[in-house]
């Protein structure tokens, strides 16, 4: 038998585990969670996996670290069918879905360069998230983001 | 409290039976938009903030107040104000709050008058935000056709630049809340966007598109005119080209409807000819005219005056 062999990912002891990424977004995630080649966390990347639910899919294992709300909703943005699994001494502690959430505020750069939104006014981008496919409507121009959604993210 | 103010900020704003009102309540305004005076509206002040040019928007506004008893500020010269200064919108629509009862403002941002409704302690009316939206052209609009033709069963061909003209997208938009047969009529590079007239036929609007102008006019009850930008065509000799297949003259009226009227929301280059003004089917400058009674009818709504 060869499978311990063909582990790719050791297991963690505490931390989180984002599974389902649509594939080829894992580096967008790590965007979002400001992990940079500069810090000092644990990070385990796997792409482009085969799936039993999707063709192919990316996993992030963070050690050490669970996530933010707004977090958890940015990464609902650029993949709608991610889990987040919470890993406490090599158990899973808890595991949901991400939930696309129905308004994002502060989370999107409006794509409309002549939108009040992107400019020196005290306001918050806040865009209205409809599904099925994913797309951002700002609320101030109702300019709408349908695409490349991860380069819009703040 | 903000939330408590009637706001004018989009037609998307507006149900079929909110613009029915509109409309209803100009009819009843309009002897008046046509002369004299009354104390409709005395004692409100309408301040006017325009960070950019306008000659209709800003005068039949301040028309339609005078009309009804009211005072207008004005913002004056953006080089006259504190906007030089490089004070927000936020800042002055809040400052402008406490001074006025109502604001009209015309902004070169998209969404300007969204947030500026969310500073303001008074309604805020949108006059144009960049190439967002100016609901109060598009009412007029609607008046001119229910005044001059019809808005049920209403054949009706947009002309000009469909892609980037701000009017065009709110006039299909609250047009097809009516059901209207609306033609589009466009060159290939100024076609209105394939989001928007995908929103118009899920409303319930019929469209169809055509590059040729001619091919439309004996089937329309309204030809309604815009402007094409020069600015739009990198090369001035397409561009010289495409405004001479969008224009119209006398003689292309020879065969339309009796009835059929021609639009424009003005200005007007080389679009509608001269020859046209004269004909029985033009309607612009009525349709100018317009503006008053229909900004009569929103001040007394945002101000809460029954007329």
């Amino acid at each position: 038998m060869t499978l311990g062999k063909e582990l790719r990912v050791h297991p963690i002891r505490d931390g989180t585990v984002i599974d389902h990424i649509n594939a080829g977004q894992a580096m967008n995630v790590l965007k979002i969670l400001g992990i940079t080649g500069s810090s000092s966390a644990v990070i385990s990347v796997a792409m482009n996996v085969s799936s039993q639910d999707i063709e192919f899919k990316d996993i992030v294992k963070i050690e050490n670290r669970e996530l933010k709300d707004k977090e958890v909703d940015k990464i609902s943005l650029i993949s709608p069918n991610a889990t987040i699994n919470i890993i406490r001494d090599f158990g899973v502690a808890g595991k949901h879905r991400v939930e696309l959430p129905e308004m994002v505020e502060s989370m999107v750069r409006c794509a409309n360069p002549n939108c009040i939104s992107n400019t020196n006014e005290p306001v918050k981008s806040k865009f209205e998230v409809k599904k099925d496919p994913i797309r951002l409507r700002c609320i101030y121009c109702e300019h709408m983001i349908t695409e490349n959604i991860a380069e819009h993210l703040l | 409290m903000t939330n408590d103010c009637r706001h004018i900020l989009s037609m998307k704003d507006f149900t079929k039976d909110e613009i029915d009102f509109i409309l209803e309540r100009a009819v009843k305004l309009e002897t008046l938009a046509r002369g004299g005076r009354s104390e409709i509206l005395a004692g409100n002040i309408l301040a006017l903030l325009f960070y950019e040019p306008s000659t209709r928007t800003r005068m039949s506004f301040e028309t339609a107040m005078l009309r009804l008893g009211g005072s207008v500020l004005n913002l004056g010269s953006k080089e006259a104000s504190s906007v030089v200064k490089g004070e927000t919108l936020a800042d002055t629509i809040r400052v402008i709050s406490t001074y006025s009862d109502a604001i009209v403002l015309r902004h070169p941002s998209e969404g300007s008058a969204r947030m500026a409704a969310e500073f303001a302690s008074v309604p805020i009316i949108n006059g144009g935000d960049g190439a967002g939206h100016h609901p109060t052209q598009t009412l007029l609009d609607l008046y001119t056709i229910k005044k001059e033709s019809h808005l049920d069963n209403l054949d009706i061909a947009i002309v000009g630049d469909l892609k980037y003209g701000r009017t065009v997208h709110s006039l299909a938009y609250a047009l097809s809340i009516y059901g209207a047969n609306i033609t589009l009529v466009s060159p290939p590079q100024l076609k209105m966007p394939d989001q928007i007239k995908g929103d118009l036929k899920a409303m319930g609007a019929r469209v169809s598109e055509t590059e040729n102008l001619e091919e439309v006019l004996d089937s329309v009850d309204v030809l309604y005119m815009t402007r094409i930008q020069k600015e739009r065509f990198p090369d001035p000799t397409e561009y010289n080209k495409v405004v001479g297949a969008y224009k119209i003259t006398g003689e292309h009226l020879e065969n339309v409807r009796e009835d059929m009227i021609v639009m424009h929301p003005l200005p007007r280059v080389y679009e509608i000819d001269s020859s046209v003004d004269d004909s029985t089917h033009a309607r612009y400058f009525e349709q100018s005219f317009y503006g008053v009674p229909i900004r009569m009818a929103l001040l007394t709504i945002v101000l809460g005056v029954d007329v």
